[in-house]
């Protein structure tokens, strides 16, 4: 294309994008139609794709397409492999997307669709996209090092270590709260309970087609469980309607924590190929179809936004959770905008597949893009319920009361009007006894999919099917993430156990597995337990904590990428890195100083710690105490250990630029790309 | 048409290799072996002991 045309193009993308983005944040008033959402988030996408991107590739990393990188160089068929760049994209964005960019944003709109909306594009642009492309790009060129690793070569063996008890902390607290999700979705839902308690079966009987019948079809037979899946929602209604099928599958929150653990123990324990693998499977059959379908509904509808651009509570005193607009939409939105989770993903399998250097790029950074625009999609799915509506059903009973006429009422008091009549209709139209206090923006966002879905497709008659559609979709999932990531964790634990102890490191020693699976659903079940039994919902106390050292974890890597930048000599640009690390420091720093030390209850741990040991004595007072504590003492040594990440990058930063100390690279030694002359 | 059809084998390529279809096909080429419940058990073996340790984001 010729140059004034391109300049034409790009001129056109940006005016529209400055119009969409200043139309969403100063329009008040009237709803707004979501597709401005979408029009200010491509053009903000295609910009900081085209022009940021390119500058850090071309300017900061200077990729190298002559330079063989490790898939090719070190070739084995098996986790080496040199692959098609878009075939690598699909590869690395099924293994960033999870529930975290669809509940984050749920959860923060209870400021508004403003605060959530800006955060995930000018934080996704600027900050996420630029982690995963830096950290897949120096893990590429060290031979596919792991986060920890380098971490560990770059910026001293505190670096490694802490990256390492990061790691272990956010996976279990992210698990514990994951299963509480599930948990608050299901509770006296027969219909959703008796959906997800088919995929089990369902994954059981494709482990056997798969080892057994058809050997390697994996997409014939996640499309055969797909169909079973669909069959068991639509079974789900006729379990819901018979009074004694209902009552067997209606349990309490307590007795589904117990039944999460139990899956927990036993998919860690078992043959992968038996449960886990299958249910991976169909787990990403179906996010990637619902995740596309999503995105061709809101486009197809486009959705009127019923929520304000801002809500009162971004003075702190919200329902869902406690905390003002800063820090607390930051860190509650967390993946959608960026993750310091991808880092270990960015490092794990995706540079093992790059073919050439310069596919970081739209690998890295393309697919956090995408990734944003699933956030996009869920802020758009809370917002288009009415603020009545999405706040009935995200408060927890602790704030709002527990009767339903109380509930509606303390809501309408705020200025979003409810009745309970309205709720009763939702439920039953979704086909539940209730949608109050249905914490942890699953069902939220389950009910505003089913909302855009319904009306695209089928009326308001399948609005029970599309909500049990999305919960299913959700709560399979996230129990991927469970069974997979307690399987991680408990690999990590066993690489640490073993140099205590080499037999407890065999992976195949069973005493050694039962011990380590026992270990590390215990601690991601104590923090379950504790959601479960809080007054506020869990949610309230976990997903910042969760936030927070996911984030930290992002510190860590940013402070990598910087170490690694400093030591290139391209100091002059490390701005790149170290802004989005100074803006996370003071996000993820304020953000613990409050949950620690704030006075009010309902934000700092140890006041509310102190207010329930003030107020009258109940048999789980002593517990509800300790919990409280124990969060405390997690979010401080997690502060301590960055702490320290940051005081070892300093002094390293410091003595390459004063001229005090080596940079020497840690890269591998250039090796010229055979892959050009063979592709002519 | 080339394009839509170049799309289409890519788009397959993703899913395959997403769904380990390919890493099976590459492990039988490099096994010297045909598709079987035995190959497959051998596969899943060989492939599980990568699989499970990575990590899958939240």
């Amino acid at each position: 294309m010729k140059k004034p045309l391109k300049v034409l193009g790009w001129g056109t993308v940006a005016v529209l994008g400055a119009v969409a983005v200043g139309t969403v944040a100063v329009h008040r008033g009237e709803p707004i139609n979501a597709l401005w959402l979408v029009v200010a988030a491509t053009c903000c996408y295609a910009l900081g794709y085209r022009f940021y991107s390119r500058f850090i590739a071309v300017k900061i990393l200077a990729l190298d397409g002559l330079r063989a990188t490790p898939a090719e160089r070190l070739e084995n068929g098996r986790d080496f492999l040199v692959t098609n760049k878009w075939v690598v994209f699909g590869h690395h964005f099924a293994a960033i997307a999870g529930p975290g960019p669809l509940v984050g944003p749920v959860l923060a709109a209870q400021f508004g669709y403003l605060p959530g909306t800006m955060w995930v594009l000018a934080g996704a642009v600027f900050a996420g996209c630029v982690q995963d492309f830096v950290i897949l790009l120096f893990s590429v060129r060290r031979d596919g090092k792991s986060l920890t690793e380098m971490a560990k070569d770059e910026i001293g063996r505190v670096g490694g270590f802490v990256a390492y008890v990061a790691v272990i902390s956010i996976l279990i607290i992210l698990l514990g709260v994951a299963a509480l999700i599930v948990v608050n979705a299901l509770k006296a839902s027969p219909w959703g309970t008796f959906t997800i308690a088919m995929t089990m079966p369902i994954a059981l009987l494709m482990g056997v087609y798969l080892r057994r019948i058809r050997p390697g079809k994996v997409l014939e037979v996640s499309a055969l469980g797909f169909v079973l899946v669909l069959a068991a929602i639509w079974g789900g209604q006729y379990v819901s309607q018979n009074p004694e099928l209902a009552r067997l599958f209606t349990f309490s929150a307590s007795t589904l924590a117990i039944l999460i653990m139990v899956y927990g123990f036993a998919a860690s324990a078992l043959p992968v190929w038996l449960l886990l693998a299958p249910r991976d499977y169909l787990s990403t059959f179906v996010k990637l179809g619902t995740i596309a379908l999503l995105a061709v509904g809101i486009v197809a509808l486009h959705p009127t936004l019923h929520m304000p651009a801002l809500t009162r509570f971004v003075d702190g005193s919200g329902p869902v959770f406690a905390g003002k607009i800063f820090p607390f939409a930051f860190i509650t939105i967390a993946c959608g905008a960026i993750s310091g989770f991808h880092a270990l993903i960015s490092s794990g399998t995706t540079p093992k597949l790059i073919a050439r250097e310069t596919e970081t790029r739209m690998v890295g950074y393309g697919a956090m893009m995408c990734e944003s625009a699933v956030a996009i999609m869920a802020i758009i799915a809370a917002c288009v319920m009415q603020p009545g509506v999405y706040f009935a059903i995200n408060s927890p009973a602790g704030v709002v009361g527990q009767a339903p006429a109380t509930a509606a009422a303390t809501i309408s008091s705020w200025g979003f009007p409810v009745t309970a009549a309205d709720m009763q209709a939702l439920a039953h139209a979704v086909g539940e006894q209730t949608l109050y206090n249905r914490t942890g923006g699953a069902p939220a966002f389950a009910v505003g999919m089913a909302h855009i879905f319904s009306h695209s497709l089928g009326g308001d008659t399948l609005m029970a099917l599309w909500y049990h559609f999305a919960i299913m979709f959700e709560a399979l999932f996230i129990l991927t993430i469970l069974d997979a990531g307690t399987r991680v964790a408990r690999f990590m634990v066993q690489d640490a156990l073993g140099h205590v102890y080499k037999p407890l490191g065999r992976t195949s020693w069973y005493p050694s597995i039962l011990g380590t699976s026992a270990l590390i659903v215990a601690a991601w079940g104590y923090f379950l337990w504790q959601g479960v039994k809080d007054p506020l919902g869990g949610i309230n106390s976990l997903w910042p904590l969760f936030g927070i050292s996911n984030q930290l974890l992002a510190t860590v890597a940013l402070c990598v990428a910087t170490t690694i930048i400093i030591k290139m000599h391209r100091a002059k640009y490390a701005a790149v890195t170290l802004a989005p690390l100074a803006w996370l420091v003071a996000v993820t720093f304020t953000a613990s100083w409050q949950k620690m030390f704030d006075p009010n209850p309902r934000v700092g741990f140890l006041a509310q710690a102190r207010a329930l040991a003030a107020g009258p004595a109940t048999g789980a007072t002593g517990r509800l105490i300790f919990n409280n504590r124990l969060d405390a003492a997690v979010t401080g040594v997690l502060v301590v250990m960055v702490t320290l990440v940051l005081v070892e990058s300093g002094r390293q930063w410091w003595g390459i630029l004063s001229g005090t100390r080596e940079a020497p690279v840690k890269e591998v030694p250039f090796v010229r790309t055979r892959l050009v002359e063979e592709r002519g | 048409m080339k394009r839509i059809v170049s799309g289409w084998y890519i788009l397959v390529a993703a899913l395959r290799e997403i769904f380990d279809e390919a890493a099976y096909a590459r492990f039988l080429d490099r096994a010297g072996l045909d598709s079987s419940s035995e190959a497959y058990a051998a596969f899943r073996r060989e492939f599980d002991e990568i699989k499970v340790r990575r990590p899958k984001c939240c």
